[in-house]
């Protein structure tokens, strides 16, 4: 009650304030305006002293308020009164550092800076305010937010250009083809096989200057190499431009009489050869090379006693008749070569005057690579053949010499030496007796030609100038295995054949061919050639035809198979009159033979066909080949032939 | 070089032979046998040949080479033989007669 009067009094005075303070105390004497509704209160109430206490106590707040307690489930007055009246509510924009909001805003600062966190984060003010800046868009003061902007001066573009010289240039161009990447493969692989020779050679500084002279040497000599390689070529081809009726010739040309006359042939003349040099010389030796068979050598020299000078050996190739291949000269007559049959470029040479020699054509130079002297055994007496045997059991080469010494000697190649043996010792006697017998002094017989066996590597046969042949063994070297008593002069040739192994051929200078299986003592076939028989060959694709020459400038050819008593071919193939001639020898695989003469000519003919016959097929049966058929023609007519002897005896 | 010598003067000794011309691997001649207007004129038109011709070979077959050449026209004919990628000679054979062969049977 109190207080609501307070209250009223409150607002009485208030009311009274407004109309005007100490008025109602002053105007007392005058008539009291009363509004309508004020209490009426007697004197003595107005007499009284109200005392008004202030309080701070909410007059608005309520004071009875009952709650429900469950606990005692009824309702129970609360005491205490939340008495606070609020007037006035500001929300703030401050922070406190601890509260989340805070540490968000430390986190994530805002941009503006001056807008918000000023307080909370100093530490840290770009960093935080920039992060959050970019989780959470700006949020602009939506009041007074303004956006300025302002242009700074553009400053006007310029160009600068600066030009340099350009870089020298020319232009290159090559082709990619194939053949050119495959030269440059073999350059490389060339360019490291010199690499490692060089290392190789790098150990001693010698060597360093060798090395260096020997690429000089290199470049200047490649150069000649390759012209000599096309000038070579130029000249066989400007000689088959010159030769070519010789070329067709030997290509092609088979001689259409020959089908008439059934037992002859004839022999047609192909190139000729002949050296400036060679003129007085006349062709002691032929041969032709087994490997490249357009090549053959020729040997030069003297058959004269009193005339010996110096002599020569030239290589001919068909393809260039004009000119021979390899030259030279050398300080004796050669009376002999040989060509070795695997290394086609080792060619053994036998002298006049007793030296053996071997040259090899892929030396420069015109020295041979391996030469006798007295020193090491050279004959005495002119070396009338020489023969190459197969390598020996430390794979060095060896070949035989025969001379007129009588001494059979085996030449080993061991490095850079020549290394002989006597293999025998040639007698009248036909044996060497080894101690002083006395009564009968042992006499030298001289060896005029020699042959080994083709397929028995250790049988030779030597032949003599008295006209003896011995079948001699290389593993007995006191004793002949066989003498046939051959020709009453000087056995100029002994063959053997290629096909059979026991027949041979031997000539002499008495006239006569003989024809010998080596197992009886009497020959098989006789011919008498009137004229001193200069050689003999057999040829290598037949068993039963060979070929020989005279002294009248004849060459005959002889087929057994077809006639066993005549030679199907008798040429005379000479010019003059008066040249002999002295070898022949068949090319190995062309039907042409070589024929040398005394003047140093060597002619070539071309065989006809009927002698170069192969046995006929049977009808029905395929046409055989091989050696065993020439074997067999062979076997038979020397059966033939010793039926009448078994007969006889 | 001295038997190279020997064998140009054997070839040019030949019969028939007009001249020969020895050039280097880009057609430039080094010796000759001509005058100089139709030694630089062959030279320069062989070389193109050549060049076509061995190019040819060699696409074929690189590890192929050209060995040879003839050319063989009604008036005469001309050897070639290039040397191993480095020089070639060339030569003139004037006197190529047109004879009838004859034929063989073989």
């Amino acid at each position: 009650a109190k207080s609501t009067k307070a209250a009223t009094k409150k607002k009485d005075e208030e009311e009274a304030v407004e109309t005007g303070t100490g008025w109602e105390e002053w105007s007392q004497g005058k008539a009291l305006v009363r509004p309508p509704d004020q209490m009426e209160l007697t004197e003595a109430e107005l007499k009284e002293d109200i005392t008004r206490i202030l309080t701070a106590n909410n007059p608005h707040a309520p004071q009875n308020i009952v709650r429900y307690s469950v606990k005692e489930r009824s309702y129970k007055p609360i005491n205490v009164v939340d008495q606070m009246a609020v007037h006035c509510v500001l929300e703030g924009s401050l922070v406190h550092q601890d509260s989340e909001e805070a540490r968000k805003l430390r986190v994530n600062p805002i941009v503006d800076g001056g807008d918000v966190e000023e307080a909370a984060d100093e530490d840290r003010p770009d960093s935080a305010v920039s992060r959050i800046n970019k989780k959470e868009p700006k949020v602009t003061n939506q009041f007074n937010f303004s956006n300025r902007a302002s242009q700074t001066l553009n400053n006007p573009m310029r160009d600068r250009i600066c030009q340099t010289e350009p870089p020298p240039r020319s232009s290159f161009s090559a082709t990619a083809n194939q053949w050119e990447i495959y030269d440059a493969y073999v350059q490389e692989l060339q360019k490291q096989e010199k690499n490692k020779e060089k290392q190789k050679g790098m150990h001693s500084q010698k060597d360093n200057g060798k090395s260096k002279k020997v690429m000089l040497m290199e470049t200047q000599s490649e150069d000649v190499t390759k012209w000599t390689m096309a000038s070579k070529i130029l000249e066989r081809t400007i000689s088959q431009n010159t030769f070519d009726d010789i070329a067709q010739d030997f290509k092609y040309f088979e001689d259409a009489s020959d089908e008439f006359r059934e037992q002859e042939g004839t022999l047609l003349p192909l190139w000729k050869f002949q050296y400036d040099k060679a003129k007085t010389l006349s062709v002691t030796a032929l041969c032709w090379n087994n490997k490249y068979q357009d090549l053959f050598a020729v040997g030069l020299g003297s058959y004269n006693f009193s005339r010996q000078g110096c002599g020569m050996l030239l290589f001919y190739s068909l393809k260039n008749p004009a000119f021979p291949e390899y030259i030279y000269p050398t300080s004796s007559g050669v009376m002999c070569l040989d060509i070795h049959a695997q290394h086609s470029h080792l060619v053994a040479v036998g002298f006049y005057d007793g030296c053996v020699a071997v040259y090899s054509l892929k030396e420069e130079g015109q020295e041979p690579v391996y030469k006798s002297t007295a020193k090491t055994g050279k004959h005495t007496d002119p070396v009338w053949q020489v023969r190459w045997q197969s390598d020996d059991m430390d794979n060095n080469h060896n070949f035989y010499s025969v001379s007129s010494d009588g001494r059979v000697v085996s030449w080993t190649l061991v490095k850079n030496e020549l290394v002989f043996t006597d293999i025998i010792r040639l007698t009248l006697n036909g044996a060497v007796s080894e101690g002083t017998e006395g009564a009968q002094a042992p006499s030298i017989a001289s060896g005029t030609s020699f042959d080994s066996h083709k397929q028995i590597d250790y049988m030779f046969l030597v032949g003599t100038e008295e006209g003896k042949i011995h079948k001699c063994s290389k593993t007995y070297s006191s004793q002949f295995l066989e003498t046939y008593d051959a020709h009453s002069m000087a056995v100029d040739t002994v063959k053997w054949n290629y096909f059979h192994p026991k027949v041979f051929v031997s000539c002499s200078s008495d006239w006569t061919v003989k024809i010998w299986d080596h197992t009886i003592n009497t020959p098989m076939f006789v011919f008498d050639l009137q004229a001193a028989v200069g050689d003999v060959a057999w040829s290598p694709y037949s068993s039963t035809v060979f070929a020989a020459v005279t002294t009248d400038g004849t060459v005959h050819v002889f087929d057994l198979s077809v006639n066993k008593y005549e030679a199907i071919c008798q040429q005379l193939v000479v010019d003059k009159k008066k040249t002999k001639l002295t070898h022949v020898e068949f090319n190995p695989i062309h039907p042409v033979i070589i024929v040398g003469d005394d003047r140093g000519y060597v002619t070539s003919f071309k065989l006809s066909p009927n002698l170069r016959k192969k046995p006929k097929a049977k009808k029905g049966h395929e046409l055989p080949k091989g050696p065993e058929v020439e074997v067999a023609k062979m076997e038979k007519l020397l059966s033939l032939l010793r039926e009448p002897d078994q007969n006889s005896s | 070089m001295a038997e190279v010598e020997e064998t140009l003067k054997r070839i040019q000794g030949q019969k028939g032979v007009q001249g020969i011309i020895v050039a280097n691997s880009e057609g430039i001649p080094i010796k000759s046998t001509l005058d100089n207007s139709s030694t630089v004129q062959y030279a320069g038109l062989i070389h193109q040949l050549v060049m076509k011709a061995r190019s040819t070979i060699r696409d074929i077959d690189p590890q192929n080479d050209l060995t040879f050449m003839r050319v063989r026209s009604k008036k005469n004919e001309i050897m070639i033989a290039p040397g191993e990628s480095i020089c070639w000679e060339l030569l003139l054979n004037e006197f190529h007669s047109p004879k009838m062969k004859r034929c063989y049977s073989s």
